[in-house]
């Protein structure tokens, strides 16, 4: 009988590596999760921004913001919380914590595969806003507008992770959308928010998608004011939510 | 077998409850290295509540689990089990090769991929997406993840459901096969045939406890059972008022007695039908071993 339990750190960072590899690839070919989490904002964003806002206007760059913010969400709630609870419905959750994964390999997995569906969106919405729309970012904004789309969808895999431990299967993307499409137009991601009754607009701090609305928006260069209390607002989501998971999972499993 | 040495699993007074049910009533157990476990009960016994707690899934409220001396709970420990739960939904369109590659990237040094593959007979599925494999492919698949980091200690939970003959007895071989390179087995099962093809000691549960346990001869021999089959035309519930008879019933046409007193009932059995034929007797299965030791604990309680 041989007794190495140790595992060196590269083969430590190697099944670190193996779990995102193998997570980003199995949401790749899964294009009932993929379309629809790039396509929303996209198509949104080219019936609003492109076809009914004149080419380089005000309206085209402030709507690049906003559909950006909706739909780097997406990946986050839908890609965390909807495989979570199928997961933990499905014995996969339970499988590999008997087995000797490391811990913390499945929640990065989840969390760098949403970062990088975050990414993909920005790039499309990019993609249609310099082109068709007629927006003009220099390469330093187009970074920004990366950057936030990549780090923003953390706070939404914490509270699709936490929506996941509430509730096992299919019936997830369900309360997810009940979720994600009533808190976007709160957030004023459809509708300016000043065209909302003004409760609504007192209201809007509560959500985080406001909050990353306001980074996004200042990256394509149309937002104001100081940026840290949204990126502060934001992280106290992130812990909050992480916590609250955490907590419900060493729970119910 | 290896008495001597230190359990690879174990445990010691595990009591847990899932609010008023008692799971596990002060259970201990020990699995020894390179043996073959089976662990037998109904529905309830605390079969998966054990696994669960020697796992790490579940804490124990009280008692401890141990696996290779340390709490099961740490990564490292676990670094030497494969696991093959009941049910693991895993992702369908992950091709086989990937998963394998996957899991066996959590050990330290796991088989070569196409030794593992080879063992559980997956070799030929390799490039095939898991979800597009037939259940018995995928049973297969989870058993070459259970052996692809060359444990010491196999959980094998229900391994052959859904699986069909010419399958479950090619997973007996590879499963006798890592037993006698040395990797020590605990195998629930719900067919007690495949506790008797297998394993060389036998732990039956009931109610969170150990009913009984020892070889399969050994527990056929405790309960001291044999089954008499014959062709008659005696009334089975009559036979079944016969003092020192267990149990008689028709099977298939056939009246098949169930007695801890063969000779005698033998005699009386010839005595009461002279036109009986077709005799067949033999000592009680697993399955009658285990219906009566749940009896004799259902009584004492």
């Amino acid at each position: 009988m041989h007794a190495t339990t140790t595992m060196s750190p590269r083969r430590v960072a190697g099944a670190y590596l193996q779990e995102i590899r193998s997570e980003c690839l199995r949401y790749l070919r899964a294009p009932g999760f993929i379309l629809p989490v790039t396509l929303f904002s996209t198509v949104f964003y080219l019936m609003f921004g492109v076809l009914l806002s004149p080419p380089g206007s005000d309206a085209s760059r402030y709507l690049l913001a906003s559909y950006t913010t909706f739909g780097v969400i997406g990946p986050g709630l839908f890609g965390f919380g909807a495989s979570l609870a199928i997961e933990r419905e499905g014995g996969l959750l339970t499988l590999k914590r008997a087995l000797p994964m490391p811990p913390g390999a499945y929640l990065i997995g989840k969390m760098v595969m949403a970062m990088g569906m975050g990414m993909l969106v920005v790039v499309l919405l990019l993609v249609c806003g310099l082109t068709l729309g007629g927006v003009h970012l220099p390469p330093s904004r187009v970074l920004a507008m990366l950057a936030t789309g990549a780090l923003g969808v953390l706070p939404f895999c914490a509270l699709g992770m936490f929506v996941g431990t509430l509730l096992k299967g299919q019936g997830a993307p369900g309360l997810l959308n009940l979720v994600y499409l009533p808190m976007a137009f709160l957030s004023g991601l459809w509708l300016p928010l000043r065209l909302l009754p003004r409760p609504l607009q007192a209201m809007a701090p509560v959500w985080p998608s406001y909050h990353l609305n306001q980074l996004t928006l200042a990256a394509v260069g149309v937002g104001r004011g100081a940026l840290l209390p949204h990126v502060l607002a934001l992280a106290a989501f992130a812990a909050v939510f992480l916590a609250l998971a955490t907590r419900r999972l060493r729970r119910v499993g | 077998m290896n008495a001597s040495h230190p359990p690879v699993a174990e445990l010691v007074g595990v009591t847990h409850r899932y609010g008023t049910l008692t799971a596990l009533d002060a259970l201990d157990l020990a699995v020894r290295p390179g043996e073959l476990l089976a662990l037998l009960g109904p529905n309830g016994a605390g079969k998966s509540t054990s696994i669960g707690v020697l796992l790490g899934l579940v804490r124990p409220q009280s008692g401890r689990a141990r696996l290779f001396g340390a709490d099961p709970q740490h990564v490292a420990s676990r670094r030497r089990i494969g696991v093959m739960l009941q049910s693991a939904a895993l992702p369908a369109t992950l091709r086989v090769g990937e998963l394998l590659r996957l899991t066996a990237s959590y050990y330290p040094a796991p088989r070569p991929l196409a030794e593992s593959a080879a063992l559980a007979g997956v070799d030929d599925l390799l490039t095939r997406p898991y979800g597009k494999l037939s259940g018995g492919q995928q049973r297969r698949v989870q058993f070459a993840l259970a052996l692809c980091g060359r444990p010491d200690l196999l959980f094998l939970d229900e391994p052959t459901v859904g699986m069909d003959v010419e399958a479950r007895q090619a997973l007996w071989a590879a499963i006798r096969s890592l037993v006698g390179a040395g990797c020590a087995v605990v195998l629930t099962t719900h067919y007690l045939e495949e506790a008797e093809a297998l394993a060389q000691r036998v732990v039956m549960l009931g109610q969170g406890r150990v009913l009984a346990e020892g070889s399969v001869d050994a527990l056929r021999g405790r309960v001291g059972l044999t089954r008499i089959r014959c062709l008659s035309d005696l009334d089975a519930a009559a036979v079944a008022g016969w003092t020192q008879v267990a149990a008689a019933q028709r099977e298939e046409g056939r009246l098949v007695v169930t007695t801890t007193a063969t000779e005698a009932v033998l005699r009386r059995l010839l005595d009461a039908d002279a036109a009986l034929s077709e005799l067949e007797v033999r000592r009680a299965g697993l399955a009658d071993a285990f219906v009566e030791l749940s009896r004799q604990d259902r009584e004492a309680a």
